[in-house]
C-alpha cells in the first residue's frame, strides 16, 4: 500500500488527482477500522494530517468556517459559541480518544446515515466545500449524501470545509443511544431557530439512507413576535412532523417504530429549550 | 468456626497488592496475544457461514498453492479423537460432514504472516448444502422434530468434567432434563402469579481474544502457551485429539485477558497444536474480535415459566417451573448448567412444594456454556420478577415478603439438602433496604451528555432482589486442586515458592496464594510459579472455587511444609511468624532460615471439598452442593419513561463472603460482578436470526462503560463457612445473579411495564 503525506492542500489535490483510488485519511478512526477489518483494501492512503489548509477555521463573510481537518475537540471548546448544535453533537461523539482525533472532515468523508455531525449541519444549512484540481464547489449539506455511506464527492476531490451561516438564533442536538457513551445512535435530532427568516432548520440523524430534513417544519408557525411561551398543541404538531419526516428501518440497533417514536420525543423536547433560549434572548 | 488472626503483613485478611498490578496498568504485563517464537507461523480459521449444512466437498488446493503456506488441514488430518467437549464429547475439532452453528471450524492454515493465513482461509472453497436451521428450543423437544446431531459419526461420550460419567446424557435433541420434585406437586394455594420470562444471549466479553502458541517437542509432542481457565482438561483433550499421551502435551499458562466462563471450552489449542506437529514450526493463533464472537461459548438463552402459589400472608405455598435452556449445537457444560437452573430454581427461599423441570437443548445456534453465574443467573431473573409480582398481588413490601420466605440455617432446599453454615437471606436484605435512599440528584440524568433530557419524563425507580449460588463443582464430581509450596533460603531469608496449575485470569488468585503461603509460614516474600501442567490439576478457575480450593490446597501444602519445620526445629506444636519459628508458648525457638538451611522442605498435596452426591434423576433430590452463596442488591433508577433510557443511579449491595481473604478483590468482584448483572439488564445481547449471529463486535454488542456504572455502596458480611479453609465462601458470581432482576425491578416500579424480558430495550420501556 502507498502512503502519501502532502503538505499543501494543493499536493494533497494534485495527489487525489494522480490517483483517484487512493483513499485519504484524516482522524483514521474510521479508515482504520475498515482496514483492521479488511473490509477496505485501498492502494495508496492520503494522510491530510499535514495539510495546514485543513486545520483552520474562523469567519469567512456572514459564514463560520470550519476546515475539514479540524477535531471535534477543538470544535467543542472553541466553537461552541459559534456553532452550538454542531458542538453539542461533537460531545456525543464516541470517546476522549475518538475526539481527538476524529474530524468532521472524516465523517463527511463517511457519510454514514448514523454520522452524529451531519443533523445540525441540515439544521443550520451549513454547506460543504469541495475542490479538486479542477476548482471548489460547494454543495448545501442536504445535497451531500446521496444514500448509506455515499456522497457527491468525485474521485478527485476533497472536503475541504463546512460553511456554516453564523448561528441566527438558538440550536439544539439531542441523540438516542443504549448506553450512555461510546454508541452509535439509535436516531438523533438537530434544530436551529432562525428568528431573521424566522424559520425552524431541522436535522434527522440515522432513521433514514441519509440524514433528513423535515422541512414540512421548516415555517412552523411559531410566536416569533411575541416570544410567548409555545403551545403544547404547536410542539406537538413539530414532533409529528419530524417523525413523519424520518425513513427508519428496523435494525440491530432499534426498531423503526421506536425511531420514530423517539424522535417525535426529541423534536418536542429540542423545540421548546431553543424556544426557552430565545425568549430569555428576548427578554 | 476457625477465625484467622493475619499477622503477617500481606497476608490473609490483607489488602495485599497484587503481583501483576503494575505490569497491567503500565501495559507491560505479556498476554496470550503478545506470545512470540522466532521462526514462528501464524494460524487462521476458515469458519461455516451457515449454521447448518451438509459438506459435500473441501477444496484446500487453491489455498495449499499460495506462497507462505505451509499447512491446510481438514477432518481428515485430526490425529486422535475427532471430537472433544468438557461433559460430553460431541464438538468436531474439524467439521466433517456437516456443519452446526455459524462459525464452526472448517479448515485451518499455517503461514509465514497472519494476512497470508487469511487470504489462505480465503481460498479454500467448501461445497455446503445448506439445511434450515433448527433454532427454536421448545420447537427442537419436539416430538417429530430434526435432530441437530442425526448425522453425527458418533454418539455423544461423556466428558471429565462436572456433572461427571455418572449422569445420564439426553437424547435427541435433548442435552439434559433435570428434575426437581419436592412435597405436594400439584399443591394449591390462594393467591397465584404466574408468568413468562425471558433471558437474551449474552457473552462474557473478555478483552483479550482467543490466543496461544503452539511449539513442537522433539520427543514429538507440543508446548502449548494458552490462556484457558483449566490447564489440565484442555491437556486432557489436547491430547485425545492428538492421539498423544497426556505427558506429551505440555501446557502452560499464557497471561489471561478475562475468562468469565468463555475459556473452559476449547478454541484454538487443538488447531495450532495440529498445524504444530505438522509444519515442524511453532504456531500461534489470535483470534480477531469478530472472530472472538464465534470462538466461544455464550451464556444460555431461557425462557422460563413460573407459577408461584402463597397464603394470604404471603407464605409460600408452592414453586411450579419449566426452564428451557438454549445451549446451541454442542452440549459444553449445559447439563451443569441446567442442573443450576433447576436446584437453584426457587432462590434463596423455603418452598414447600417444588415442582421444576430444567431442560437443555441442542439447537443450530451458537453453543452455550458456561458464563459467570452459570444457569443461577436465568433463574434468579424469573424468581425474582415472580416474588416482585407476588409482593404486589398480596400488597406486600416486596422485601417483606422476601424475608419472610427467606432460607435460614437448617433450611432444606428444594433438593432436601441441609442448608449448613450461615444463609444470611433476611439480613442481606435488610442491610441494603436500610441503607439511606440514594442522594436524590443523580450526577446526571438518563442519556448523559446526549443531551435528550432536562428532567422531563424522568421518574425514579428502586428495586431489590437477592440470589444464591451453589460454590464448587456439584453432583458428586471428584473435585479437588494440587499445590506444591518449597521453602527454601536465598540471600539468607526463608522464601516460599508456590507452584499450582490455577489459572489466574484476571481474579486476583495469583495474590490470595501468595497470601496464604505468608499467613501459614510467616514469611514475606513468596513467589507463585507459572501455573502449568508440571504440577497437578487445581480444577477450573470457575464456580466461584479457586480461593476455596486451590486457596485449600496451598494451605493445606504450606501446612505440611511447616509441619517439617517443626520436626526438624523439634517443637512439637510449633508456629511460624515473621520468619521465626515459635513454641507453643509463642516463644522464638530458632529463625526460619536456620532451620531450612540448605535443605529446601517442598510439598505436594491435593485438597478436596467435602464430597457431594449426585441428583435422583426423578426427584432431583441429592446433597449435590458443597456451598450456597447469597448476595443482595437495591438498584435504584431514574428511566426517562418517553424515550425509555435507564440511568442507574446507584447500586446498593450486600453479599456474605465468609472470610474477605483480600478485602479489596472481593470488592472489585462486587463491583465487577454487578457492571455485568447491569450489562444483561439494560444492553448485553447477542442477536441471533435464524441461527446468524447480528452483531459480532463492540460495535453493536454493548457492554457498559463507566458512565453505565454507578457509585456502589458494597457491605461485605464475613460469616463463616464451618466447612471452608479460613471460613470463605465464593465471592465472584453471586454479584452478577442478583444485580439484574434488581435494576429491572426499579424500572418496573419507575414505568409500571411488566418487563418480562432482559436485556430491557428503550422500546420494551416506551411500549
Ligand atoms: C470507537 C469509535 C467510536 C465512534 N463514535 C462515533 C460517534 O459517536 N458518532 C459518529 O458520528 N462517529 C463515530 N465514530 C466514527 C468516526 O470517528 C467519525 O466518523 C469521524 O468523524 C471520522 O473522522 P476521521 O477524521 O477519523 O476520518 P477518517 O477515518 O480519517 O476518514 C473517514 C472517511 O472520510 C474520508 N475523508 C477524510 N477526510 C476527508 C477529506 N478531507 N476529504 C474527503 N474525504 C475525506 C476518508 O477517506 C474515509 O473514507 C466512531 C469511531 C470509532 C472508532
Amino acid at each position: 500500500m502507498d502512503f502519501h503525506a502532502p503538505g499543501t492542500l494543493a499536493d494533497a489535490l494534485a495527489v487525489k488527482a494522480a490517483h483517484p483510488d487512493a483513499l485519504p485519511i484524516a482522524g483514521g478512526t474510521d479508515v482504520m477500522v475498515d482496514l483492521n477489518f479488511d473490509r477496505r483494501r485501498p492502494p495508496a492512503l492520503i494522510d491530510l494530517t499535514r495539510v495546514g489548509e485543513l486545520r483552520a477555521f474562523g469567519a469567512d463573510g456572514a459564514h463560520l468556517r470550519i476546515g475539514a481537518g479540524v477535531p471535534y475537540r477543538q470544535i467543542i471548546d472553541q466553537l461552541a459559541a459559534r456553532a452550538p448544535g454542531l458542538a453539542l453533537a461533537a460531545r456525543t461523539i464516541g470517546s476522549p480518544q475518538i475526539r481527538n482525533r476524529g474530524t468532521l472532515g472524516g465523517n463527511l468523508g463517511s457519510a454514514s446515515p448514523a454520522g452524529d455531525a451531519h443533523p445540525p449541519l441540515l439544521a443550520a444549512g451549513a454547506v460543504v466545500e469541495l475542490a479538486s484540481v479542477r476548482g471548489t464547489r460547494t454543495v448545501p449539506a442536504a445535497e451531500f449524501f446521496t444514500g448509506p455511506k455515499r456522497s457527491v464527492l468525485a474521485a478527485d476531490e476533497l472536503v475541504t470545509a463546512v460553511l456554516l451561516p453564523v448561528a441566527p438564533g438558538p440550536q439544539q442536538f439531542a441523540k438516542v443511544g443504549t448506553r450512555t457513551a461510546m454508541v452509535i445512535a439509535v436516531c438523533s435530532f438537530a434544530v436551529a431557530l432562525d428568528p431573521v427568516a424566522r424559520t425552524v432548520g431541522t436535522g434527522i440523524g440515522s432513521a433514514g439512507p441519509t440524514p433528513l430534513r423535515a422541512t414540512a417544519a421548516h415555517d412552523l408557525p411559531l410566536p416569533w413576535d411575541t416570544a410567548g411561551p409555545l403551545d403544547d398543541d404547536l410542539v406537538r404538531r413539530f414532533g409529528e412532523l419530524v417523525a413523519a419526516a424520518a425513513r427508519p428501518i428496523d435494525d440491530v440497533r432499534g426498531t423503526a417504530a421506536y425511531r420514530r417514536h423517539a424522535l417525535g420525543v426529541l423534536a418536542r423536547r429540542t423545540l421548546t429549550w431553543a424556544w426557552d433560549d430565545y425568549r430569555k434572548g428576548r427578554a | 468456626m476457625t477465625t484467622t488472626v493475619s499477622t503477617t503483613r500481606g497476608g490473609v485478611g490483607d489488602s495485599a497488592l497484587r503481583p501483576d498490578g503494575t505490569l497491567k496498568v503500565t501495559g507491560e504485563f505479556a498476554f496470550s496475544s503478545d506470545l512470540y517464537a522466532d521462526d514462528m507461523l501464524w494460524g487462521a480459521t476458515l469458519r461455516s457461514p451457515h449454521p447448518r449444512a451438509l459438506i459435500r466437498s473441501v477444496d484446500i488446493g487453491a489455498a495449499l498453492a499460495l506462497p507462505g503456506v505451509y499447512a491446510v488441514l481438514t477432518a481428515d488430518d485430526v490425529p486422535g479423537e475427532r471430537r472433544y467437549g468438557l461433559e460430553v464429547v460431541d464438538q468436531p475439532v474439524l467439521a466433517g460432514r456437516s456443519v452446526r452453528y455459524q462459525g464452526e471450524p472448517v479448515a485451518i492454515v499455517a503461514a509465514d504472516h497472519p494476512e497470508t493465513a487469511r487470504r489462505a482461509v480465503a481460498r479454500i472453497t467448501v461445497d455446503y448444502e445448506v439445511l434450515a436451521p433448527v433454532t427454536d428450543p421448545e420447537a427442537a423437544l419436539a416430538p417429530g422434530a430434526p435432530q441437530v446431531h442425526e448425522d453425527a459419526d458418533d454418539d455423544p461420550r461423556a466428558g471429565h468434567s462436572e456433572p461427571g460419567p455418572d449422569q445420564p446424557l439426553g437424547t435427541g435433541n435433548l442435552t439434559r432434563h433435570v428434575p426437581v420434585r419436592r412435597g405436594d406437586p400439584a399443591a394449591t394455594a390462594p393467591v397465584v402469579v404466574a408468568g413468562r420470562y425471558e433471558i437474551g444471549m449474552q457473552d462474557q466479553a473478555f478483552l483479550g481474544v482467543e490466543s496461544g502458541l503452539a511449539v513442537p517437542a522433539e520427543d514429538g509432542g507440543v508446548d502449548l502457551y494458552i490462556a484457558t481457565q483449566w490447564l489440565h482438561v484442555d491437556q486432557k483433550q489436547v491430547a485425545a485429539c492428538l492421539g498423544l499421551p497426556a505427558d506429551k502435551v505440555r501446557l502452560t499458562l499464557a497471561g489471561v485477558g478475562g475468562a468469565f466462563g468463555a475459556r473452559e471450552d476449547l478454541s484454538m489449542q487443538v488447531h495450532a497444536s495440529m498445524l504444530a506437529l505438522r509444519t515442524g514450526r511453532p504456531v500461534k493463533m489470535v483470534y480477531s474480535r469478530e472472530e472472538s464472537f464465534f470462538g466461544h461459548v455464550h451464556r444460555h438463552p431461557a425462557v422460563l415459566h413460573y407459577e408461584h402459589g402463597a397464603d394470604t400472608d404471603g407464605t409460600l405455598v408452592y414453586v411450579r417451573a419449566r426452564i428451557v435452556l438454549d445451549g446451541g449445537a454442542y452440549t459444553s457444560s449445559t447439563p451443569a448448567v441446567v442442573a443450576n437452573a433447576a436446584t437453584l430454581g426457587v432462590g434463596p427461599y423455603t418452598v414447600p412444594n417444588v415442582a421444576i423441570d430444567a431442560y437443555g437443548v441442542y439447537t443450530n445456534n451458537p453453543p452455550c456454556g458456561a458464563m459467570r453465574g452459570f444457569g443461577a443467573v436465568q433463574a434468579c431473573f424469573a424468581y425474582e420478577s415472580q416474588m416482585d409480582a407476588l409482593a404486589a398481588a398480596l400488597g406486600m413490601d416486596p422485601v417483606e415478603l422476601r424475608a419472610r420466605n427467606a432460607l435460614t440455617t437448617g433450611g432444606l432446599m428444594p433438593t432436601g439438602q441441609l442448608v449448613e453454615g450461615p444463609a444470611p437471606v433476611a439480613e442481606l436484605l435488610r442491610r441494603v433496604r436500610d441503607l439511606p435512599p440514594a442522594p436524590a440528584g443523580a450526577d446526571f440524568l438518563p442519556g448523559g451528555v446526549a443531551n435528550t433530557t432536562r428532567g422531563e419524563g424522568v421518574v425514579r425507580g428502586v428495586g431489590y432482589a437477592i440470589g444464591i449460588k451453589n460454590v464448587c463443582f456439584s453432583e458428586g464430581f471428584d473435585d479437588y486442586s494440587t499445590a506444591r509450596v518449597r521453602l527454601e533460603v536465598i540471600n539468607g531469608r526463608a522464601v516460599a515458592l508456590v507452584h499450582t496449575a490455577a489459572a489466574e485470569v484476571g481474579q486476583g488468585l495469583v495474590t490470595v496464594q501468595q497470601q496464604i503461603a505468608r499467613t501459614e509460614l510467616g514469611v514475606d516474600q513468596v513467589t507463585v510459579a507459572t501455573a502449568d501442567t508440571r504440577v497437578g490439576s487445581a480444577g477450573s478457575s470457575s464456580a466461584s472455587r479457586q480461593t476455596y480450593m486451590t486457596g485449600g490446597a496451598v494451605r493445606a501444602a504450606c501446612r505440611l511444609v511447616a509441619d517439617r519445620v517443626y520436626a526438624r526445629a523439634g517443637v512439637p506444636e510449633g508456629r511460624l511468624r515473621d520468619g521465626a519459628v515459635l513454641d507453643a508458648s509463642g516463644a522464638v525457638v530458632a529463625s526460619l532460615a536456620d532451620v531450612v538451611g540448605d535443605d529446601p522442605i517442598e510439598q505436594t498435596t491435593e485438597y478436596r471439598h467435602r464430597p457431594t452426591s449426585p441428583l435422583d434423576p426423578e426427584t432431583g433430590q441429592g446433597d449435590a452442593h458443597v456451598q450456597y452463596a447469597f448476595a443482595a442488591h437495591r438498584a435504584t433508577v431514574d428511566v426517562d419513561v418517553e424515550l425509555g433510557l435507564v440511568k442507574v443511579v446507584e447500586i446498593a449491595t450486600a453479599q456474605d463472603v465468609g472470610k474477605a481473604v483480600n478485602p479489596q478483590a472481593v470488592v472489585g468482584q462486587i463491583q465487577g460482578g454487578t457492571a455485568q448483572g447491569i450489562g444483561l439488564a439494560l444492553m448485553e445481547e447477542i442477536q441471533v436470526v435464524d441461527g446468524l449471529v447480528r452483531n459480532p463486535s463492540f460495535t453493536d454488542y454493548l457492554i457498559p462503560t463507566i458512565l453505565d456504572m454507578p457509585p456502589t455502596r458494597v457491605d461485605v458480611l464475613e460469616l463463616a463457612d464451618p466447612h471452608s479453609p479460613y471460613g470463605l465462601r465464593g465471592v465472584g458470581e453471586p454479584p452478577t445473579i442478583s444485580s439484574t432482576p434488581a435494576v429491572v425491578a426499579a424500572i418496573r416500579a419507575a414505568t409500571g411495564r411488566p418487563l418480562p424480558r432482559v436485556p430491557v430495550r428503550p422500546e420494551h420501556i416506551v411500549g
